[in-house]
C-alpha cells in the first residue's frame, strides 16, 4: 500500500519554481545608479587589489598620454574604450554592492539608537522590579548585562531571555510580520537587538559585544564591506595574475621582434600599428588588454558579492564567504528527521481491518471516531479516509443524536456515541472508539467483547515498523468488538526522495539524525531515501559522527537550533543555525537561516556550487575569447610587413584600425553583457560532475571561442564607417 | 612501398613497441622507487656519500640535496673541461674556453645537452666519459627523482616527507638507466654504431685531402643519450653521423629509446597513487599531443611547402638519404617532444611550418611525453591547472587524485608554468634587441628570427637541439643560453618539489559522484585543449613573425 504524501508546508520559495537557484534579475536602472560608484572605484589605491583591472588602468593612463602627444581619432577611440573597460568592471562590482545597500538601509533603520533599562544587579531572580535600573544607551551595554524590556520597547541588543515570556516582532530582520514567542529557558530564548517586544515583559541577558550585534554583522555582510576573499577566489586570483604576467611578457617581448621584422622589410611604409620603432604603444596596450583575462577579472568580485546576496535573498546569512564556498564542497549532509525530512506529525497511512471486518467498514468507523478529534493525527485519519475510501467528511453536527467523546489524556480515546436510530426498530445504540491500543482493547473487554490475538499481532507489527498503532473498536447492538488498526506514521515530506536522489548524483551523502529507535529510524530512512541514519542520537553522537566524517576528508553540513547542537554546529564545516534557535547555536554556526527552515541547507549547497561554477565558467570563457582576438589583432599588426599573415584575418575585418578597435570594444562590452550572468550565477542543475563539466565546457568553452568571432565581426561592420577606420 | 606508407609503418611500429613496453617498465620503475631494500652496491654508494638511505626528507631538504648535487656536478664538469689537457685521454685537445665550459657544464647537468661545440674536435675521451656520459645518467635520474617525489605528494597521506633524493638518484641510475642503456648500447653496436677507444684515424681522401676520423665509446653514450632524453651527441652532427646512427633501423631504436621511459612513467604514477586509470589518462594526453606533433611535422615536411623542396620534389635539404623525409621528421618530432635534442637532420632546413612544429613541440613545455621525469611532472602540473578550472566548473574546490588544489598549489603550479615562457620570450627579445644577439644569425628575415627563437626555446625547455644557423659559441650566447638552461631546469624543479611537499601533507578527499573524474576522455581532452591553447596564446606573436610569416602565403 502506498503512502499518501502531503504537501510540505513552509517551503514557499518562488525562486525554486522556475529553474533552480535563481537570483534577482538585473534592473537596467541599477547600471545607471551605480555609475558614480563605478567611477569612484577608478582610484588606483583601491583598484590595485584587482591586478588584472589595475593593469588595464595603467594601460589606459599610458595610452591617454600617447593620445595627447599624438592625437588621432583611432587613438582616442582606443583610449575611451580602455577607460570604459575599467569602468565596466567597477560597474559590475558597484551593481552587486548596490543590491545589498538597500537591505542595509532597512537594517540600519532598525538599529536606531535605543535606550536600555539595565538592571543594577540581578542577585535575586524574579525580583527584578525591586532592584531598580539605570537608563543607558544601547551602545553602552556589555556582555553579561541584564536589561528589562517591556511591550512596545525595542530590544537593545542580542541576548537570551532569562525571565518571562513575550511575543516579539522580528520583521526588521526576517521580514516576517507574524510575531514570534520568546521565552526563558529552552530553545526559544534568543532575542535579537532591534526587534520589538509586542506584549509582556522579559529580562534579557546581553550576549553580544558592543558593535558586534547580529544587525551590525548583517549590515556588513549585505553591504559587502567585510567581504573577505574566499580560498578558491584567492587561488583563482593567483592563476589570473599568472596569466596576466604571461601575456604581459608575450606582448612586451614581441616589440624587439617587431622592430627587427620592420627593419628587414625596409620597403614597407609605416602604418598606424607598426613603425620603425615597433608596434605603436596604443596597439600594444590594446593587444595586452585583449589578452589578459579581463572578463573574469572584472566580474570576479561581483560574482562573490552576488553569491552572498543570493543567500541573503533566501533569508540566509552567511557569516563568511568561506562558509558559502565550503557549502559547495559538502559531501555529507546531516539532516534532522523532524521538520526537515518528515512533517513532524504522525499521519494515518493504513487501515488494517481485523478478520471479518470489511476495509470500508473499518474506514467508516475510524472516520466517525475521529471527526471530533482535532489533533493532527485525528485530522489525518479523516483526510485519509476521504482520500483512499472516498468517505465524505461529515461535520459533527450532521449526525443526529450523536454524542461526541473528546480525546483526553486519561481515556486516551476519542469517539462518538450514536443514539439508536428511531427509524430502525430494535437497533441499539452504537458506540465507536479510536485510540491507544491498550485503552481501546481494555474498553472492548470491559464491555464484554474480547480482543483477538490477531489484533495484538497487527499492533505489534505496526510498532515494529516504526509506526504508531491506533485501535478502532465499537459496541453495536450490545456487542463489543475490535474493528481493526489504524497505522499512523511519520510522513515524509513531498519530494524529499527526489531531493536526496539529486544529492546522491551530486555526490552528497545524506544522513538522517533522529531520536527515534533504530527500527523506526530505519523505516523512515528507507522511505525518505536517505543514505544513512543515526538513531537515538545524542549531541555527543552527532559530534562523533561529524568528526568521523571529517577524518575521512569529507566536509559536513548540518542544521541545528538547540544549545546542545552548538558543539556539532561549531564542528561542522557548514553549520546553519535556525533563527528561532538559541544564541549559543547561532554563535556556533557559520550561517543563520532567518526563516528557520532546515530544508534550506540543500539550497545553500546549491548556491555554494553555483558560486564556484560561475567563476570557473567565466574564467574559461575569458581565456577562450583570446583566440578570436589574436585572429583580429595579429594580422592587423603585421600583415603590412608579411602579407601572408593576412590569411589569419579570417573575419575579413575592414582595416587594421577597425580590427583592433573592434577587439577592444568587444572586450569591454562583453563585461557589461555578462554582468547579469555574474549576478544571477550560471544555471545549475544537480547532476554528476562529468555532465556538469560537459555542459559548461560546451557553453563557456566552445561558446567562448565562437562568440568573439561573431561579436568582433559585428562591431567591425558597425564601426567601419567611423573616420580613420578605412 | 610508398614513402608515406613507410613513414606510417615506422610510426605505427613505434607505437606498438611503446604500448608493449610501458607496462613492464612502468611496473619495474614502481618497484624500484617503492622498494625498501638496498643492494650491496647501493649501500656502498650511500656510505661513500655519507647518507642514510632510510631517512625520509621533507621537500626543502629534498630540494637542497638535489641542488647541492647539481652544483657539485656543475663545478666538476667545468673543472674537467678546463683542465682536460692536464689529464689523460685528452686526445691532445686544449682546455675548453671558460664560457663554453660553463655553457657545456650547465647544459649537461640540466639534462639539456645543448652543444655549442663540436664533440669530436673539442672534448677528449675523459671529458666525454667521466664528465658528459656520467651526467647523461645522473641528470636523467634527477629528473625522474623529481617526478617520483611529486607522485609521492599525490600518493601520500598527511606526510611531511616526499622520499630521499639520494636513494631516488642512485636507484634511478643503477636500476633503471644503466641496465637499459647497456642493452641499448649492445643493440646499437649490432646495428653498426662504433664503440672503441682508438685515437683518430687519419685518412687521405680521394681528392688528396687529409681527414681525421674520430672513433670512441660512441654506442655506450648514444644509448644513454637517447634513453635519458639527453641528446648530447659524441659528434657534432649528432644522430645524423653514421657512427652514431648507422641505419634506418638504428634510427628506429634511437627514437624508441627516447620515448621509452617518458611513456612508461605515467604507469608508474598510476601504480604509486593506486589508480592505474589516472596513469592512463596522463599517458593519453601525452600520446595525443605526441601523435599530433609527429603527424603534423611529417605532413609539413612531406608536403614540402617551400620554394626549393617544390623545385626538387622533396624537402631533403638537411636530411640524410639514409633516413629520408619521413623518418627524419619523426625523429625531429620525437626529439623535440621529449627534452632530448638529439637530431638526425637539420631543423634549420625544414620547411617553415615543419620547423615551427619542432618549436611548438618544445613550447608545449616538454610534456608530450617530455624528458625523463620532467615530462611527467610537467604534465602533472598542467593537469593540476586544468583540474582547477574544470573543478570550479563542477562547483567544488578542485581536487586531483584526492588532493585539493588550493591557493598554495595554484601558486606553485602557476610559477612553474611561468618560468619557461618568460625565459624563452625575454631571452629571444633581448637577443633580438642587441647587437651581440643579432650578429650570430645566419639567415635574415623571419628565418633568422626563427633561429634565435628556436635557440632560446630549446635552452629554456632543456631540449638541447639546435635549429643550427646561429653561431652560438660566442661569450654572449654561451652565457645567455646557459642562464636559460639553469633557470629553466631548477626553478621549475623547486616549484614542483614544493608542490609535492604541499600535496603530501594533505589528507586525501574521498571520491564521490561530485568529484570531477580525471580519468575520462573528457578530462584528457580538456588537458590537451588547455595545453595547446595556453601555449598557442603565449607564443603566437613570436611564431607569427618567424615561421608563420615565412610559411603562410
Amino acid at each position: 500500500m502506498s503512502t499518501p504524501v502531503l504537501e510540505a508546508p513552509g517551503r514557499a520559495n518562488p525562486a525554486r519554481d522556475h529553474g533552480r537557484i535563481g537570483g534577482g534579475l538585473l534592473d537596467p536602472r541599477q547600471l545607471l545608479t551605480s555609475l558614480p560608484g563605478a567611477v569612484k572605484k577608478l582610484n588606483p589605491g583601491t583598484l590595485w587589489r584587482n591586478p588584472v583591472m589595475f593593469i588595464v588602468e595603467i594601460g589606459a593612463v599610458f595610452t591617454t598620454v600617447l593620445a595627447v602627444l599624438d592625437p588621432s581619432f583611432f587613438a582616442w577611440a582606443i583610449v575611451g574604450w580602455l577607460w570604459l573597460t575599467v569602468v565596466f568592471a567597477n560597474l559590475a562590482e558597484a551593481v552587486a554592492e548596490g543590491r545589498g545597500k538597500a537591505q542595509a538601509a532597512t537594517l540600519r533603520a532598525a538599529k536606531r539608537d535605543t535606550t536600555a533599562r539595565r538592571l543594577k544587579n540581578r542577585s535575586a531572580p524574579g525580583q527584578w522590579d525591586t532592584v531598580g535600573w539605570d537608563t543607558v544607551g544601547a551602545g553602552e551595554l556589555r556582555q553579561g548585562d541584564f536589561v528589562v524590556v517591556e511591550a512596545g520597547e525595542t530590544i537593545p541588543g542580542d541576548g537570551d531571555v532569562v525571565e518571562g515570556i513575550a511575543s516579539v516582532d522580528e520583521s526588521a530582520i526576517t521580514g516576517e510580520s507574524a510575531p514570534v514567542i520568546r521565552e526563558s529557558g529552552g530553545d526559544r530564548s534568543a532575542v535579537t537587538g532591534g526587534t520589538k517586544v509586542l506584549s509582556d515583559r522579559i529580562v534579557v541577558q546581553i550576549t553580544q559585544k558592543p558593535g558586534e550585534s547580529f544587525i551590525d554583522r548583517m549590515i556588513a555582510l549585505v553591504e559587502g564591506a567585510s567581504r573577505q576573499k574566499t580560498p578558491n577566489e584567492i587561488a583563482l586570483n593567483i592563476l589570473l595574475a599568472a596569466l596576466t604576467v604571461i601575456f604581459l611578457v608575450t606582448t612586451l617581448a614581441m616589440q624587439p621582434l617587431a622592430i627587427y621584422s620592420k627593419a628587414q622589410n625596409p620597403g614597407v611604409p609605416d602604418s598606424l600599428a607598426l613603425t620603425a620603432d615597433g608596434v605603436s604603444g596604443i596597439v600594444l596596450v590594446s593587444l595586452l588588454v585583449c589578452l589578459i583575462p579581463t572578463t573574469i577579472g572584472a566580474l570576479l568580485s561581483a560574482i562573490g558579492i552576488a553569491g552572498m546576496d543570493r543567500l541573503v535573498q533566501r533569508n540566509v546569512l552567511a557569516m563568511s564567504g568561506r562558509a558559502v564556498e565550503a557549502a559547495g564542497d559538502v559531501s555529507t549532509l546531516l539532516l534532522d528527521k523532524t521538520g526537515t525530512i518528515t512533517l513532524g506529525n504522525r499521519q494515518a497511512s493504513e487501515f488494517v481491518p481485523a478478520t471479518g471486518v470489511g476495509a470500508d467498514e473499518l474506514a467508516a468507523a475510524a472516520q466517525l471516531a475521529s471527526l471530533a478529534d482535532e489533533t493532527p493525527e485525528g485530522r489525518s485519519i479523516v483526510v485519509y479516509a476521504k482520500q483512499w475510501y472516498g468517505l465524505r467528511e461529515r461535520q459533527p453536527g450532521e449526525l443526529a443524536h450523536a454524542e461526541w467523546v473528546q480525546f483526553t489524556a486519561q481515556t486516551r480515546m476519542s469517539g462518538v456515541d450514536l443514539a439508536p436510530d428511531p427509524g430502525t426498530p430494535g437497533a441499539g445504540a452504537r458506540l465507536v472508539r479510536k485510540g491507544a491500543a491498550t485503552a481501546v482493547m481494555k474498553w472492548v473487554r470491559e464491555n464484554g467483547g474480547h480482543a483477538t490475538e490477531e489484533v495484538g499481532h497487527i499492533v505489534d507489527g505496526v510498532s515494529a515498523s516504526g509506526g504508531t498503532p491506533l485501535v478502532v473498536g465499537e459496541i453495536s447492538g450490545g456487542k463489543a468488538r475490535v474493528l481493526g488498526v489504524i497505522h499512523l506514521k511519520d510522513v515524509v515530506k513531498q519530494g524529499m526522495r527526489e531531493r536526496f536522489d539529486e544529492m546522491r548524483r551530486m555526490g552528497i551523502r545524506t544522513v538522517m539524525i533522529t531520536g527515534d529507535n533504530p527500527l523506526t529510524a530505519r523505516a523512515i530512512a528507507e522511505e525518505a531515501g536517505v543514505d544513512d541514519f543515526l538513531a537515538e542520537a545524542t549531541p555527543e553522537d552527532k559530534l562523533a559522527l561529524i568528526r568521523k566524517e571529517q577524518e575521512g576528508g569529507r566536509l559536513v553540513a548540518m542544521t541545528g537550533d538547540g544549545t546542545n547542537d552548538a558543539p556539532a554546529l561549531a564542528q561542522s564545516d557548514v553549520g546553519v543555525a535556525m533563527n528561532t534557535g538559541t544564541s549559543a547555536a547561532k554563535e556556533a554556526g557559520n550561517m543563520v537561516d532567518l526563516d528557520s527552515n532546515p530544508t534550506k541547507l540543500i539550497e545553500i549547497v546549491e548556491i555554494g556550487k553555483q558560486l564556484l561554477i560561475t567563476r570557473g565558467a567565466l574564467t574559461t570563457f575569458s581565456i577562450a575569447n583570446d583566440i578570436a582576438k589574436y585572429f583580429a589583432i595579429i594580422p592587423a599588426m603585421f600583415a603590412a610587413v608579411y602579407p601572408g599573415l593576412d590569411t589569419l584575418n579570417i573575419m575579413r575585418l575592414t582595416s587594421p584600425q577597425s580590427a583592433i578597435l573592434a577587439a577592444v570594444v568587444f572586450n569591454a562590452v562583453v563585461i557589461v553583457v555578462l554582468i547579469p550572468l555574474a549576478l544571477r550565477g550560471v544555471r545549475y542543475r544537480p547532476s554528476s560532475a562529468s555532465k556538469l563539466l560537459s555542459r559548461n565546457l560546451y557553453i563557456y568553452g566552445l561558446g567562448g571561442i565562437i562568440a568573439p568571432f561573431i561579436g568582433i565581426k559585428v562591431i567591425d561592420l558597425l564601426i567601419q564607417f567611423l573616420p580613420g577606420m578605412s | 612501398m610508398s614513402d608515406n606508407t613507410a613513414g606510417i609503418l615506422f610510426i605505427a611500429s613505434l607505437v606498438v613497441a611503446l604500448v608493449l613496453t610501458h607496462k613492464p617498465l612502468g611496473d619495474h620503475m614502481y618497484r624500484v622507487y617503492s622498494g625498501v631494500r638496498h643492494s650491496a652496491v647501493e649501500r656502498v654508494v650511500y656510505r661513500l656519500l655519507g647518507v642514510r638511505p632510510e631517512a625520509e626528507q621533507k621537500w626543502g631538504v629534498y630540494a637542497r640535496s638535489l641542488l647541492a648535487f647539481s652544483v657539485m656536478s656543475l663545478l666538476f664538469l667545468y673543472g674537467l673541461q678546463r683542465l682536460q689537457d692536464k689529464l689523460f685521454l685528452s686526445l691532445g685537445f686544449p682546455p675548453v674556453t671558460g664560457h663554453l665550459a660553463w655553457n657545456t657544464a650547465v647544459s649537461f647537468v640540466t639534462n639539456t645537452n645543448w652543444q655549442a661545440y663540436s664533440g669530436e674536435s673539442t672534448m677528449g675521451h675523459l671529458v666525454q666519459m667521466a664528465g658528459l656520459a656520467v651526467q647523461n645518467f645522473v641528470s636523467a635520474a634527477v629528473g625522474m627523482a623529481v617526478a617520483i617525489a611529486l607522485v609521492r605528494g599525490f600518493a601520500r597521506k598527511k606526510s611531511e616527507t616526499i622520499g630521499n633524493f639520494w636513494v631516488d638518484l642512485v636507484r634511478g641510475t643503477l636500476r633503471i638507466l644503466l641496465p637499459i642503456a647497456f642493452a641499448g648500447a649492445i643493440v646499437l653496436i649490432a646495428g653498426g654504431v662504433v664503440q672503441n677507444f682508438s685515437a683518430p684515424h687519419t685518412v687521405t681522401t680521394l681528392t688528396g685531402g687529409v681527414q681525421h676520423i674520430t672513433g670512441g665509446p660512441v654506442a655506450s653514450q648514444e644509448a644513454i643519450k637517447e634513453l635519458g632524453t639527453n641528446g648530447g651527441g659524441f659528434y657534432n652532427t649528432n644522430s645524423a653521423h653514421p657512427f652514431e646512427n648507422a641505419t634506418s633501423w638504428t634510427n628506429w631504436v634511437e627514437i624508441f629509446l627516447i620515448l621509452l621511459i617518458p611513456f612508461a612513467l605515467p604507469r608508474t604514477f598510476g601504480r604509486m597513487v593506486g589508480q592505474l586509470r589516472q596513469g592512463y589518462a596522463i599517458v593519453s594526453v601525452m600520446a595525443i599531443l605526441a601523435l599530433a606533433g609527429v603527424v603534423l611535422t611529417n605532413v609539413f615536411e612531406l608536403s614540402g611547402d617551400a620554394t626549393v623542396p617544390q623545385a626538387v620534389g622533396a624537402a631533403m635539404e638537411g636530411k640524410d638519404v639514409r633516413f629520408g623525409v619521413s623518418n627524419s621528421a619523426t625523429f625531429a618530432a620525437a626529439t623535440t617532444l621529449t627534452s632530448t635534442g638529439a637530431v638526425n637532420s637539420f631543423h634549420d632546413s625544414y620547411t617553415p611550418l615543419g620547423g615551427m612544429m619542432t618549436m611548438f613541440n618544445m613550447m608545449l613545455g616538454e610534456v608530450a611525453p617530455g624528458g625523463v621525469g620532467a615530462g611527467l611532472y610537467g604534465m602533472l602540473v598542467l593537469a593540476v591547472i586544468t583540474v582547477f578550472v574544470a573543478g570550479l566548473m563542477v562547483g567544488r574546490t578542485p581536487e586531483y587524485v584526492g588532493k585539493k588544489i588550493g591557493a598554495r598549489e595554484i601558486k606553485l603550479a602557476s610559477m612553474y608554468f611561468l618560468v619557461t615562457p618568460v625565459l624563452v620570450l625575454v631571452g629571444t627579445a633581448v637577443a633580438m634587441g642587441n647587437r651581440a644577439g643579432l650578429a650570430a644569425m645566419l639567415n635574415t628575415g623571419p628565418h633568422g628570427l626563427s633561429e634565435i627563437l628556436y635557440a632560446f626555446t630549446s635552452a629554456s625547455n632543456n631540449n638541447g637541439s639546435a635549429f643550427a644557423g646561429v653561431t652560438v659559441n660566442t661569450p654572449w650566447y654561451d652565457v645567455a643560453l646557459g642562464l636559460c638552461m639553469i633557470f629553466g631546469r631548477f626553478l621549475p624543479i623547486i616549484f614542483v618539489l614544493a608542490l609535492a611537499g604541499s600535496l603530501a601533507g594533505q589528507a586525501p578527499v574521498p571520491e564521490s559522484a561530485g568529484t570531477l573524474p580525471t580519468h575520462r576522455p573528457q578530462f584528457v581532452g580538456m588537458v590537451v585543449g588547455v595545453t595547446v591553447i595556453v601555449v598557442a596564446l603565449t607564443f603566437l606573436p613570436a611564431l607569427a613573425l618567424g615561421p608563420l610569416a615565412e610559411g603562410i602565403h
